[in-house]
């Protein structure tokens, strides 16, 4: 198992600077595409802020209650989709049939695909979403402890490997709906959308959607709130808004056995 | 007839992409939920922003998620065609006896057609199911809403036309098409409502041709123009739509006797 | 593992099969349930250092087979090992001691130099540097490609690109090589390259090849054994002298009289099958001797030159393709 985890990080380590080298052979089209990337999330921002000059207060959330909403969702998608986004094509290579090539490697199929077509250029959406958050700390009416402050970079980690669970069983979905891409954008980009707002906005059944069926909330949300110092809408007891590191590990545990099952299926039946 | 051969032959193929259908319209219902509570969130602060209530909008979301795919909101260019450019292939389509841009334009519509049926009307009916909407209830309305959704592809299809055809300038065109996706996306509307936008920004963003392509036909629909405006607003569509194909057939010209001088 | 016995025989496949189901549209929107049984039942050994020929119309089940050596698809049913080892449960570990080129899917980088993606072979396959640079060096030579490591893969032509692929299969010394049309739309020049480095690689090394292909000339010139596969069964496996036997080949006789005649009649065990000019064309069964239908006909026809043309290899195996259950509905095709 160790030994898997290994060679898995070094063929991803491979393929990841193989793939940064192509990008560079396309150098203006790379600082482009970056720019772009920036620039797509920060105008999610600019809308809120027009939202921002309109009102006060938006669920009861400031905009730099917002701001941190959006920050660490974003960076923590923005980590995600820079290390896992790729595998949303995973339909296509079923399709075209060239996963039938990374299968004949010595590497787990799991490193290799997350690998594909790494893109630097999604950096800008993590830089973008940092602005936000760095903005947001400034701005914020909270008393930085030093277990506050370590809260903030550990939520925003354990919030990418919620998403990065979201990714890959977006991906295992597809070995079975090989044109089903767009249904994980729902939940990657969709989740992403809605974390940046406070959660007084939605529907109480949707909070508990994204609580406990597709546990999302533990991106932001529940440890958002308390570092606000806000009740959470569900009214779930205090512990809970610690245990994003515990759903992390039960998501990623689970979108393993996702993914295992469809290399399974993908291996019996070729399509 | 050629150009409605061409754009029932788009029409057809674009129904049978099923599996991508049944999931973008997911994706689009998801996203009408998400954005319609924080417009709800938002008009509860401010009933009336903008002129509108708060069942207006919530249609404007829905709407927004229903033309998304049909009027290619987040889509800056003809992917095809501009795979053509790219290759070469263009050359032989410029010697055909049809004519560039009604071509595309038909298979454009073609497209927009199925995808309106087929991504449009699911997320519109479960956004009616799920919240209080201000649909219109005559025909006559809906019926005018349609003709401002068709001005709007064809505003859509020129704009993007004219971005596709600078492959033939430029090395590499997907940065041009990106910041084009990007200005629609935004200036359509379907980030936040263009009435929503502060004082003269706001004015200024509703004279822009993106303008064409959500905020007029979502105002048509949920009721915010009638009578006069409404007619203003279709000659509004129409103007910028003749303008932009009238500037594609330039660059076209242009760019025609560049493949015929040059051999592509 | 015993060693030995793995040695001997390299490939082992024993009543392997691969059933598909597949979902058939019946009506509008009724679906129904079909098997296929791409693969039925094919047993075959491969000893270490042997070059076989893998030849079938489209659809018979040849990449099926091919991706269950490689352990890409799990086999229905049966035994299949590939040096001892069972490449549906331990495939990356087979993965590096095994080649594998698709003639019309390449695996290098196509933005990059082609010696870079060489690089990546030799770090995931972790290749010793020694080993590595004498491979390299070998492959560089026999395939004339010092001129094109510095060359980014999008600019190679096909044939180009092929024998950097086939490079690339190599440079981790694998003991079997399976390639798939491996001069699939090369040109003549290209192809001779590629067959000529196959048997060398063959002779030299002692690397097993399994060769699938749709021009029988690679066969000719690198097999000595061929395998037919026709309806997921093995119709064939032998020789390729066998081959034209087993399909019952004909061979044609050629003969030039002085002048044109009627089709030439009355000779046992021969039929006259052309006529063009004084020129007349017999054919008889392969397995015969051609003297005595040579003498017949010396003895009642004025023969001014006569010669016997063996079997042509597409016939044989257009007729043993159709020899098959096959009916008309057969999935061959182009």
């Amino acid at each position: 198992m160790a030994s898997r985890v290994a060679q898995g990080l070094c063929a991803y380590g491979l393929i990841v600077r193989m793939w940064m080298r192509s990008t560079l052979a396309y150098r203006t089209s790379f600082v482009m595409m970056t720019f772009g990337d920036f620039v797509a999330t920060a105008l999610d921002f600019v809308a809120i802020m027009l939202m921002f000059s309109q009102i006060e207060a938006l669920g009861g959330f400031t905009l730099p209650e917002v701001a941190f909403l959006y920050g660490t969702s974003s960076v923590s998608l923005g980590l995600a989709d820079l290390l896992f986004g790729s595998m949303e094509r995973l339909g296509r290579r079923v399709r075209d049939g060239t996963l039938d090539t990374l299968l004949l490697r010595p590497a787990p199929l799991l490193a290799q695909v997350a690998a594909d077509r790494f893109a630097l250029r999604r950096l800008g959406r993590i830089t973008q979403g940092l602005l936000v958050l760095g903005w947001s700390v400034s701005r914020l009416d909270v008393d930085w402890t030093v277990g506050r402050m370590l809260m903030v970079p550990l939520m925003t980690v354990c919030g990418a490997a919620i998403f990065a669970a979201v990714f890959t069983a977006g991906a295992a979905f597809q070995f079975w709906a090989q044109d089903a891409a767009e249904v994980q954008n729902s939940f990657t980009y969709g989740g992403n959308t809605m974390l940046q707002y406070p959660p007084t906005v939605f529907a109480r059944d949707l909070v508990r959607g994204v609580t406990f069926v597709i546990p999302l909330a533990f991106v932001n949300w529940l440890p958002a709130l308390r570092l606000l110092g806000r009740p959470d809408p569900l009214g779930l007891p205090g512990w809970v808004d610690f245990m994003g590191p515990a759903v992390a590990a039960l998501m990623c545990a689970g979108a393993g056995l996702a993914w295992r099952g469809g290399v399974r299926a993908y291996r019996s039946t070729g399509s | 007839m050629l150009y409605t051969a061409v754009a029932a032959g788009s029409f057809r193929r674009y129904a049978t992409y099923r599996m991508a259908t049944v999931a973008g319209v997911f994706t689009n219902t998801v996203f009408g939920f998400i954005v319609a509570y924080t417009y709800i969130a938002l008009w509860d602060e401010r009933p009336h922003l903008g002129g509108y209530d708060q069942a207006q909008a919530v249609t404007f979301v829905w709407t927004g998620q229903a033309l998304l795919a049909s009027v290619a909101l987040l889509i800056g260019g003809v992917g095809e065609l501009q795979e053509r450019i790219r290759t070469g292939d263009i050359a032989v389509d410029l010697y055909r006896p049809a004519d560039l841009q009604l071509w595309w334009l038909s298979a454009d519509l073609g497209r927009a057609a199925l995808q309106l049926l087929g991504r449009g009307v699911v997320p519109m009916a479960v956004g009616a199911l799920f919240f209080p909407l201000a649909l219109p209830a005559d025909a006559l309305t809906w019926a005018c809403f349609l003709l401002s959704t068709t001005l709007a592809v064809v505003v859509s299809f020129a704009l993007r036309y004219l971005v596709a055809l600078a492959c033939f300038w430029l090395l590499d065109g997907s940065g041009l098409a990106m910041i084009s996706g990007l200005a629609c996306m935004f200036f359509s509307g379907m980030v936040l409502p263009l009435r929503v936008f502060p004082g003269g920004f706001g004015e200024l963003a509703q004279l822009l041709p993106w303008a064409a392509m959500l905020q007029v036909p979502a105002d048509v629909l949920l009721g915010a123009r009638t009578g006069g405006s409404l007619l203003r607003g279709l000659a509004f569509q129409a103007m910028w739509g003749v303008l932009l194909l009238a500037a594609g057939r330039l660059v076209q010209s242009a760019a025609t006797r560049k493949v015929v001088v040059h051999g592509g | 593992m015993s060693g030995a016995a793995a040695a001997e025989r390299l490939i082992e496949v024993d009543g392997v099969e691969k059933v598909f189901s597949v979902r058939r549209k019946a009506g509008r929107l009724r679906r129904v349930k079909d098997e296929v049984r791409a693969v039925d039942g094919i047993s075959f050994r491969v000893p270490r250092g042997e070059m076989v020929g893998y030849i079938g119309p489209n659809g018979a089940g040849k990449s099926t087979t091919i991706k269950m050596l490689t352990g890409i698809l799990v086999p229905s049913g049966g035994r299949l090992r590939v040096a001892g080892i069972d490449p549906a449960r331990e495939r990356t570990r087979l993965a590096r001691r095994i080649g594998v080129v698709f003639g019309q899917r390449t695996t290098l980088w196509w933005d990059l130099p082609l010696k870079d993606s060489y690089e990546l072979v030799r770090r995931m396959y972790r290749v010793p540097d020694t080993a590595y640079r004498a491979n390299l060096e070998r492959c560089v030579e026999l395939l004339d490609l010092a001129p094109l490591l510095d060359v980014p893969v999008r600019q190679l032509s096909l044939g180009q690109r092929m024998r950097g692929d086939i490079a690339a299969a190599l440079l981790h010394d694998p003991e079997v090589l399976y390639l798939d049309e491996p001069t699939i739309g090369l040109d003549v020049i290209s192809k001779a390259k590629v067959r000529e480095f196959l048997l060398e690689v063959n002779a030299e090394r002692g690397t097993t090849v399994l060769l699938t292909t749709h021009d029988l000339t690679d066969i000719e010139q690198l097999c000595r054994r061929v395998m037919v596969i026709d309806h997921g069964r093995l119709v064939y496996d032998g020789g390729l002298a066998g081959l034209r036997a087993a399909g019952d080949g004909e061979r044609t006789l050629v003969v030039d009289l002085e002048r044109e005649l009627p089709p030439i009649e009355g000779v046992p065990g021969a039929r006259t099958v052309k006529v063009e000019g004084p020129r007349q064309w017999l054919a008889f069964p392969a397995a015969r001797s051609a003297a005595p239908l040579v003498a017949a006909v010396a003895e009642r026809y004025p023969l001014v030159d006569l010669s016997v043309r063996e079997p042509d290899i597409e016939d044989v195996i257009a007729k043993l393709y159709a020899g098959g259950d096959s009916g008309p509905d057969s999935p061959g095709g182009a």
